[in-house]
Parts: structure tokens; C-alpha cells; sequence
């Protein structure tokens, strides 16, 4: 059955579906109805709603039910999320599963509380300290929040990472017809954590930490880290392509930027024109495969996003500067429209013409 | 044959890595010690903080875990409060606890967790090099405040069971010595108690423990004691606080 | 079918509602739908609005920027939104509320006394029920039957007792707008 819930509505309801019983955030907009949910529903389930006292407070309660065994999630924006990177990269170095959610806005600084994608290199890269790497799921639907919210989940406990769910505020705020089908999941839990701290009955005392001051024995951590980011590399990486075959241009974009860039690419292939799309789903790990594969048979890439161009580097990178990339993008909380890509497309398009 | 001194079960039989003098190893005892009394071992988890305490887990023979600097009370507060069952308490210094740690320790507070903190003020951080802590009391000289704490600078000295002791989530806070034998039971006593205060599930409490870095107050282990009991004492009046 | 469509007015006047009502029976009716809410300190500015997309085929941005329906439901939304309509589009301007006189020749106005037909139903706060009727009198993107349906499902339980006043709301909109 469909319902009309918001976006963080949407994501909230997915995570309880898949488990959560932890939650633990600081009020920012556009976040809000996020906790607001939880605040209800949480008691509902038999799980735990805490408005902490700061983000560095909620990432680090996330930490403990984390290592409690708990599916644990927090969930911020763009100003909120740059304070939770501390907790983040303690996460990776403990390797604790947490879902953390970023529905992105403006800034730099305080910026301002309209929807953009220019948390990028901050989510991709590893905002916080060391060698690590985090999952980063970009859902473009409330269906799609769903369904990744689910996987998410699922992926936390499977590599013991954090995994973040990259959304901005138009996916978080909006509302559009969705179905909640816990069987929609991707894969089931029961995934048995054999490392929680529950006290030591019966077995040997363990410990959870990130501190190796033993000659080499951080990196033997890292090494074994790389090692898992490499198989989730191998193993996790999503994107959905849109006329591969027989595109000379193929614009690329994620998010709610995959939406308005869909309807450019449907519009302009009604009028015969050879445009395709790919749409990274797990932003890190990036597509590189599917973009390689692209660039053999394309002239040209348009990168679309909701900043000042972040994931254009990525893109690159995985065609390996072999083509021509071109960049269109506003931010601040300029969106895009269709008839601005349409041109930027054009543009780029009859230049490619013999 | 009777035994009339031996090694807790709940610590593990190794040297300590801390310096000549240090009070940790004895605050580790102590907590073990209850531990065992209160016959918890096997349902506690313990949360090591950063600063000289971090390596707990090399000591203390049940389930722990390491936080970032000063994120103790909310990681306890995560495990707590998905798993009442569980005895959690955290250590904390006077940097992790009083100075990066401020905001975590207030709140939880003041949420009424019941949840049981061991705060080691030893009126420095030794892990860094015996840098000025928040708890560094006047004219102390220090790493960072070399001509000694002056007010006008560096302000004054925070009495964390002072400013607990006014919030209504707590339940017991009280402050104890190492300066001698009758301290230490003393230190014990409270710290039994704010473990069971826990497990009859009263809410918040904390022990504060006045202890000595003889390596960076720059005097003998004896010294050290002595400035503790002379000095420390005079801006850190020992009681309860609270409960 | 597309219709690109802006509640607008001040808190308290139901906007938000008004454009999940609609949404819900677009929904209902196996329709394409986006909504969408001015959010944050905007809110408090004294203006909301909020965002409706209905459509037989997939909608890419919620975000609308030119709509094809605006409804005004007070001055300052009146005079915010006047100038965004899409040509030959529709402002519906709830004329109990909004002082200033339209200015575009290239839109279609229809002027309605909503606030004032409410207030004679027993409660202001349903002037936006009475536009929606209208605006479903002009526009037929759904049944009119469809958006009454709907709101048994929408008003909360504690609320019951407000489904037949905003019935009738919606039917003397919808009256009125057939005129």
C-alpha cells in the first residue's frame, strides 16, 4: 500500500524496518522530522530515542549501542555532519557498524538550510582523521530511501563500517507516494556479532578499540582495513545506466540532481538525440567499472551536481581523463532546472557534431 | 593458611605501564576490587578514556571499551540505555572529563543516567606532558602556565563534584583521596557505592579521586602525596557532595 | 497532464494541508505527485507555501518555480506569487484576505471569498478547503469526489469532528468555482 510520508519521515520508518533500535540525533533543519519520528516511534518498537546534547554527544551514543550490538543510526546536515567526522573515523578505527544520515545544505559555514550536494569530497573522502573509508549511499526517490536504508543496515554489520546515507534537503523534505515493504530488503540480518561487549560470561574479556601503539601493529589494522574497503569495492558498488549503448554524451548525476537530469535525457532521446545517463547509487564506492566501460564507447561526460563540482574529480578519475568531462552545477541552493542542462547539453552536443 | 592479601580476579596479572607514584594503579585496584565484591565482573562493561588512563584494558580482565577524548558519558549512555542490564562506568581524567569532555559529562548528568563515573583529578595531563588541566589549581606551575595559574589568564579551578552536586539527575557525588591508607579505603568505599547505586538503579553518580602525577608535579612519589594532601586539598575539599 | 502547483498564505491557514489533501487524492487516484514545503526560518517570515507536482508521467524536481495554479491565500503571497504564475495559468486569490488587485492580463484570476465563506461554515481555518473545491471546479486534475473521499483518511483521529464541516467546505468551493 502506498503512503505520503516526507523523505526523513520515509528514511526513519526504513530503519526501524530494518532493525534500528537506536537513535540518537541533534536538531538542524532540514533534518528535523527525522528525530521527531524516532521520538515517537522508537518507544513504539522497544528502542531508544535520545536528543542529545551536541552531534560529537549523538555519533558517540550511536558508538556505544553500536558496540552494545545494537543497529544504531544518527542523522544530521552539512554543519551537523562536519561535527560528527570525530566519531566517524573512532567508528571506522573500532570498526563499529552505524548509519549515519546526511541530508545535505548549503555551505560552507553555517551556509544556509537549502538542499545541496556540496558534502561530496566530505562524505567520499572521510571527513574525519586516518586511513579509512565509509560507505556513501545516494538514494535519487523516497522508494529508493527505502530500499537503501535497508541495505544500509545490512552493510554496516556485514563489513562492520560506518555507512552513510547521503540525501540533501528536497529528498528529505519532500513527500511523494511510497510503499513501506520491509521484504524489499536486499538482504537479511542475523548477521551473529561475536565481538560486542555484554560482559564477559562465559567467554574471554574483549576489548573494542582504536589505539595499536605496538611496533606495526597499526598498520596491520590498515592493511586489514584496506583490505575490506577493496572487497566492499568489488562487491558493493551500484549505479543504474541510462543508454549506454549508444550514447555520444552521457550526463552524470546522483541524488535529486539524477532526477531533473532523467527527465533531460528522456526528453531529448524523444527528439532522437544520443544522451544517456549513469547514476552512481553508492557514491564510494564509485562506478568506476561502469564509467570506464562508458568511456569506450562515449564522446563526452556532463557532470551535474548541486555544488561547485566535487564528484566531477571522481569521474575523471574512473575514465581515467580520457574523454572530455564537462561540469554544470549551481550551489548555495541554486537547483539546476532541466532547461538549464538541456542547454549546457546542447552546447557541449552540437560541439560534438562532425 | 589464610589469605589475607591478594589480586583481584577482575585485574589481570601484569605490570602497570603508569610512572613511579601514579595513583591510577591504585583507582584501577580499587574499582576492581568492587568489582569483585559486588560480583559484576561477568555484566560490566568499562570505558577507558584518552589520556594516560587509555590502556585500562591492559589491566582490567573484563569487557572494555577505548572512546575519543572527552565522549565517554555519551558512549555509556549509548550501551546503558539499550542494555539497562549492563554495569557500565566510565574513567575519565580531568582533561577527557573537565576541560573536551564538559558538554558530555553535564548532560548525562543531568539525564539522570545511571551510569557511574571514576574522575581521576590529578590537577594535569600527564599523557601530554603535564600541560595545564582545568582542575589546576592557583600558582600550580605546569607545562603551559609556566609562571604558575593566574586567575586573570587562565581563570580558576573547576570543582566538577560542586557543580554536579546541583543538578537534580545526579544521585551521589563525592569526592576521596590517595593521600594515605585510610583515604584509600575511603575512595573505596564511595566507589562501591556509586557501583551499587547503579545496580539499585538510583541515577547518576560519580567519585572524584584527588590523585598525584609525581612526574610532572616534578616531586618524589612522597612529595607528590604530601602536595596533595597540603595543597590540592585546600581547593578540593574531600565529602559528598551529593546522596 | 501536468499541473505545477503553490499554496501560499500564513501559518495557521492550513497551507501545508491543503497541499497534502490534494496530494493524498492525486495519490489515491494512482497519479504521479511530488510535495513540497518552504521550510526553516523562511516559515516564520510570516509566508509558507507549499509545493504540489501532479502528473501522468515520472516528476523530476518537486521544486516548483513557475506554477501553472498558485493559490493566494493572504496579501503577502498575493503579491510574492503574482508574478510567478506561468502564463496562461491560474490565480486563484482568496479575495476575504487579499487587498491588492491582480495585475497580470496574460493569467486567469479567479477571485474567491474563501476566508468569508468559511467563516459562515462555523470555522475560518477551512478557507482552505473551499479553495481547493474551487480550484478542482477549474482544473480537472481529479474528481472533485475523489479529494472528499480522501479526507477521512488525512484529518487525524482526534479530529473527526471537522470531516463534514470540511466536506462542505469543499463543496461550496467547488460550487462556487463552477460558476
Amino acid at each position: 500500500m502506498k503512503v505520503l510520508m516526507c523523505g526523513n519521515e520515509v528514511l526513519a520508518e526504513a530503519s526501524i524496518m530494518a532493525g534500528c533500535r537506536f537513535y540518537a540525533g541533534y536538531p538542524i533543519t532540514p533534518q528535523n522530522e527525522l528525530p521527531a519520528y524516532m521520538s515517537r516511534r522508537m518507544p513504539e518498537v522497544g528502542g531508544v530515542f535520545i536528543q542529545a546534547e551536541s552531534e560529537l554527544a549523538a555519533i558517540n551514543m550511536v558508538f556505544g549501542a553500536s558496540l552494545r550490538g545494537v543497529r544504531a543510526m544518527t542523522s544530521s546536515s552539512s554543519p551537523g555532519i562536519s561535527l560528527k567526522q570525530e566519531g566517524i573515523s573512532y567508528l571506522a578505527g573500532c570498526e563499529l557498524p552505524a548509519v549515519i544520515v546526511n541530508m545535505m545544505r548549503g555551505g560552507p559555514g553555517l551556509g544556509n538550510i537549502a538542499p545541496s550536494q556540496s558534502d561530496y569530497f566530505q562524505a567520499t573522502r572521510g571527513g574525519g582523521h586516518g586511513d579509512y573509508r565509509q560507505i556513501v549511499l545516494a538514494p535519487a526517490s523516497l522508494q529508493e530511501i527505502v530500499e537503501l536504508t535497508m541495505y544500509s543496515f545490512d552493510l554496516a554489520d556485514r563489513y562492520r563500517t560506518p555507512v552513510m546515507i547521503l540525501g540533501d534537503g528536497i529528498l528529505g523534505q519532500m513527500m511523494e507516494p511510497v510503499v513501506l515493504n520491509p521484504e524489499s530488503r536486499s538482504s537479511k540480518p542475523g548477521i551473529k556479532k561475536d565481538w560486542i561487549l555484554d560482559g564477559c560470561k562465559n567467554r574471554a574479556p574483549r576489548v573494542i578499540k582504536s589505539l595499536f601503539l605496538g611496533e606495526g601493529e597499526l598498520e596491520r589494522l590498515n592493511q586489514r582495513l584496506q583490505l575490506k574497503y577493496r572487497k566492499i569495492a568489488e562487491e558493493e558498488t551500484r549505479s543504474e545506466v541510462l543508454y549506454g549503448d549508444d550514447s555520444t554524451i552521457i550526463l552524470v548525476a546522483y541524488g535529486t540532481m539524477s532526477r531533473v537530469s532523467r527527465n533531460v535525457v528522456e526528453g531529448l532521446r524523444k527528439q532522437g538525440k544520443k544522451i544517456g545517463m549513469l547514476r552512481p547509487i553508492s557514491l564510494w564506492p564509485f562506478p568506476e567499472k561502469e564509467l570506464k566501460i562508458l568511456s569506450e564507447k562515449v564522446d563526452k561526460f556532463l557532470v551535474v551536481e548541486m555544488s561547485c563540482g566535487q564528484m566531477v574529480e571522481d569521474v575523471k578519475l574512473g575514465i581515467e581523463c580520457k574523454r572530455p568531462v564537462h561540469f554544470y552545477g549551481r550551489s548555495g541552493g541554486g537547483l539546476p532546472t532541466e532547461d538549464e542542462i538541456m542547454r549546457e547539453l546542447m552546447t557541449i552536443y552540437s560541439s560534438s557534431l562532425p | 593458611m589464610d589469605t589475607i592479601f591478594s589480586k583481584p580476579d577482575s585485574m589481570k596479572d601484569v605490570p602497570t605501564h603508569y610512572c613511579p607514584g601514579c595513583g591510577h594503579g591504585v583507582v584501577h585496584r580499587l574499582i576492581c576490587e568492587v568489582v569483585d565484591e559486588l560480583g559484576i565482573r561477568e555484566s560490566v562493561i568499562g570505558i577507558a578514556p584518552v589520556g594516560c588512563a587509555v590502556i585500562a584494558y591492559d589491566y582490567w580482565d573484563f569487557d572494555v571499551t577505548e572512546t575519543a577524548h572527552g565522549r565517554v558519558p555519551a558512549v555509556a549512555t549509548g550501551i546503558k540505555r539499550t542494555h539497562p542490564e549492563n554495569i557500565v562506568f566510565g574513567y575519565q581524567g580531568d582533561g577527557d572529563l573537565a576541560a573536551i569532555g564538559t558538554a558530555e559529562i553535564i548532560h548525562a548528568a543531568n539525564r539522570r543516567e545511571n551510569i557511574t563515573i571514576v574522575f581521576v583529578n590529578n590537577s594535569l595531563y600527564g599523557m601530554t606532558g603535564g600541560q595545564m588541566a582545568p582542575t589546576t589549581i592557583l600558582k600550580q606551575k605546569t607545562a603551559t602556565t609556566p609562571l604558575g595559574r593566574d586567575p586573570k589568564r587562565e581563570g580558576f579551578p573547576l570543582k566538577v563534584c560542586e557543580l554536579l552536586s546541583v543538578l537534580p539527575g545526579v544521585f551521589y557525588a563525592e569526592r576521596v583521596a590517595l593521600y594515605n591508607p585510610q583515604n584509600v579505603l575511603k575512595a573505596k568505599k564511595a566507589i562501591r557505592k556509586a557501583f551499587q547505586n547503579q545496580i539499585d538503579g538510583s541515577g547518576f553518580s560519580i567519585v572524584e579521586v584527588l590523585s598525584q602525577c609525581p612526574t610532572y608535579l616534578g616531586l618524589s612519589p612522597k612529595d607528590a602525596v604530601k602536595w596533595v594532601e597540603e595543597d590540592m586539598l585546600k581547593e578540593y575539599p574531600l565529602g559528598v557532595f551529593k546522596g | 497532464m501536468r499541473e505545477d502547483i503553490v499554496f501560499a498564505g500564513f501559518g495557521g491557514q492550513g497551507i501545508m494541508f491543503m497541499g497534502k489533501a490534494l496530494s493524498y487524492a492525486a495519490m489515491k487516484k494512482g497519479l504521479f505527485l511530488t510535495w513540497m514545503p518552504s521550510y526553516g526560518a523562511e516559515v516564520r517570515g510570516g509566508t509558507a507555501h507549499s509545493m504540489v507536482i501532479i502528473s501522468d508521467s515520472l516528476i523530476a524536481s518537486p521544486v516548483v518555480k513557475e506554477p501553472t495554479i498558485c493559490a493566494a491565500m493572504n496579501n503577502p503571497s498575493f503579491q510574492k506569487f503574482e508574478a510567478k504564475v506561468k502564463p496562461n495559468g491560474l490565480l486563484i486569490v482568496n479575495r476575504s484576505l487579499v487587498e491588492s488587485e491582480p495585475t497580470r492580463k496574460d493569467i486567469d484570476v479567479m477571485e474567491i471569498p474563501a476566508t468569508d465563506m468559511a467563516f459562515r461554515l462555523g470555522d475560518p481555518r477551512i478557507a482552505n478547503m473551499v479553495v481547493l473545491g474551487a480550484l478542482l471546479a477549474k482544473k480537472t486534475i481529479l474528481p472533485v469526489e475523489s479529494l472528499i473521499d480522501s479526507m477521512k483518511d488525512i484529518i487525524p483521529e482526534g479530529r473527526r469532528g471537522m470531516l463534514s464541516i470540511n466536506e462542505e467546505a469543499i463543496k461550496q468551493g467547488y460550487g462556487y468555482g463552477s460558476r
